[in-house]
């Protein structure tokens, strides 16, 4: 391993050494177009480099050791930056993430040794708000068990159809009015819903009906939508106390963090029929599904992919570009984060 | 005059042809007498011939279309007493209106009873559709996450999706939408979309002055300047095919179709062509030119969300119809103008 490592610290000082641009860290693959948009500003240290066989953390070490070793690293959902991480570069001071959510990242950690975050600022935000609104969509009106039903056949048999569930006038909580949260408001309006939230704070920019706690906006909600950030104050912020006063017409739907929700609990409440159906896109252990889910009718199951469009895909790749460009020249980065931010 | 709980004998006569929930029947039988075509057994002429023959021969009837039930010159000649027929559904293209106008016989639909949910669910089909939430639900449910795509491997994550193209998945904002009929659902669809930040195009028979979304005087320019295009007008003479082969191409490669109006709206034949050849990039289907038929073809295919005629099903449609029925029907029979009249020139549009 210690041969290894000294090959790969020869092979980026190689990479290091092709003239004066700043060397970047780059510890997510990327697809051709923004290879070639690192490549034509920046020296890549590239952890997804054809060839390069070192583990994550050995990498970022050798990494650290080169000439002008990297002062910026761009990161995604997968790569911790904890106390390690930023012990293994200290050259690092700052880190942008390319990741919908921060939770990946020790934020007083970061603020303690002075390295600056940059997260994905609302590159994501649309995209993951339409992609609740179709979850619901299926959830309420059984799109994806209908498209089931008729590629199996079924259809020419036919039999009494489950109802669907109207949209409007349903009242939707919505956990965390950020710029997720506040762009499904947006939609959802438009489809007749009233819309409830719960934030850290009531937002006096909206006239939506706040409820200080989860519990009560549940109980007051026939549709919950989490949309908030996985932090200690919101892990389970979705519990069996919560289903519960959700109620047994009640539908969740879930484009945060598995985390957010107690799954074992929502497993429960869906295979008991005290709510009514669920939404998915997270899970709590990824890419783990509770087998249970998978016979059920009245839940829509995803893959995390509220933030995949062509279109976020080349918007991310702008503003990662531009975050880097704004530290390297000494400017404030686009989409800054702070300890105490909680990215709602 | 109709009153509840009264002598059935008493009760006005109405013909039911439409397979109706208890609730629905329950509803009509408080306070009507009705005569119902499904669980009398009998084919269609020696009951509509009994219920002429009777003393006090209905002269409402309750009818759906999508079944063998035809409002048509024949079953009129049937049924002399007829004076007013309701319509369940949300098309009309059962009916003769003509010939009912010639008769004078009434025709009312069931209004905007249904206009909200084909609305909501006619979004629901495009974002499944550019989203592709039907086909993750169908790589998660057969157990393809954790096997393929992604790579948990400690602290380095392999998704391969990263890797390979997105252009299966697209942003709806700034998406130019082309509705073929502004009425109703059209109207509704239109509100709804432009919440997600799309662009709004339509074609109806003529442009509506009360708003601002820009006007086609045809489908083919229509879709030539859109990057969906959503059927929500009536199937009639005009309006059989009127997505065509010609439209399909005017439409183009990044296009995406999406029915809730009729299967004979869209000339199938060609629209699978075009999904298969790749001259357009998806579609969503409520309808189907020969129901409950689907182009086996489409079954392979991961761009296309199938749905089987449900965008009026919700719980709350289904009562809020219950309702309009009766409503429409002690109209009729007190003398009032119908609530949803029907008119021979009406396309619903």
């Amino acid at each position: 391993v210690a041969l290894l490592a000294v090959v790969a610290t020869l092979k980026l000082a190689t990479m290091a050494a092709a003239g004066g641009k700043p060397a970047v860290l780059l510890l997510r693959p990327v697809d051709a177009p923004f290879a070639a948009a690192l490549r034509d500003r920046f020296r890549v240290l590239d952890l997804y480099a054809p060839g390069q066989a070192l583990p994550a953390l050995a990498f970022v070490a050798a990494a650290a050791a080169v000439p002008e070793p990297p002062r910026a690293t761009v990161i995604w959902g997968g790569v911790r930056v904890d106390a390690s991480f930023l012990d293994a570069a200290p050259s690092l001071r700052c880190v942008v993430s390319t990741a919908a959510g921060l939770d990946h990242i020790d934020l007083a950690e970061c603020a303690r040794r002075g390295v600056a975050v940059a997260n994905s600022g609302e590159v994501y935000s649309t995209d993951v708000a339409d992609y609740a609104v179709g979850l619901l969509l299926d959830v309420l009106r059984r799109v994806s068990a209908s498209e089931r039903y008729v590629r199996r056949g079924s259809w020419a048999a036919q039999g009494d159809y489950p109802l669907g569930s109207k949209l409007g006038g349903k009242r939707v909580g919505i956990i965390g009015l950020g710029n997720i949260g506040s762009r499904i408001a947006k939609r959802l309006e438009a489809f007749g819903c009233i819309i409830h939230y719960n934030s850290r704070k009531p937002k006096d920019s909206v006239s939506y009906k706040y409820f200080p706690n989860v519990h009560e906006l549940a109980a007051e909600s026939d549709v919950l939508v989490v949309a908030c950030a996985l932090n200690k104050a919101t892990r389970h912020i979705v519990n069996k106390d919560v289903l519960e006063a959700l109620g047994k017409d009640g539908v969740v739907v879930n484009i945060g963090r598995g985390a957010n929700i107690d799954e074992a609990e929502l497993v429960i409440a869906l295979r008991e029929g005290k709510i009514a159906g669920a939404g998915l896109d997270v899970f709590e252990h990824e890419p783990k599904v509770p087998a249970e889910l998978f016979s059920m009718e009245n839940v829509v199951l995803s893959r995390h992919v509220a933030v995949l469009t062509e279109e976020s895909r080349s918007d991310l790749r702008a503003h990662t570009i531009g975050n880097l460009e704004a530290f390297f020249s000494g400017q404030p980065l686009l989409t800054p984060v702070h300890a105490d931010s909680l990215a709602q």
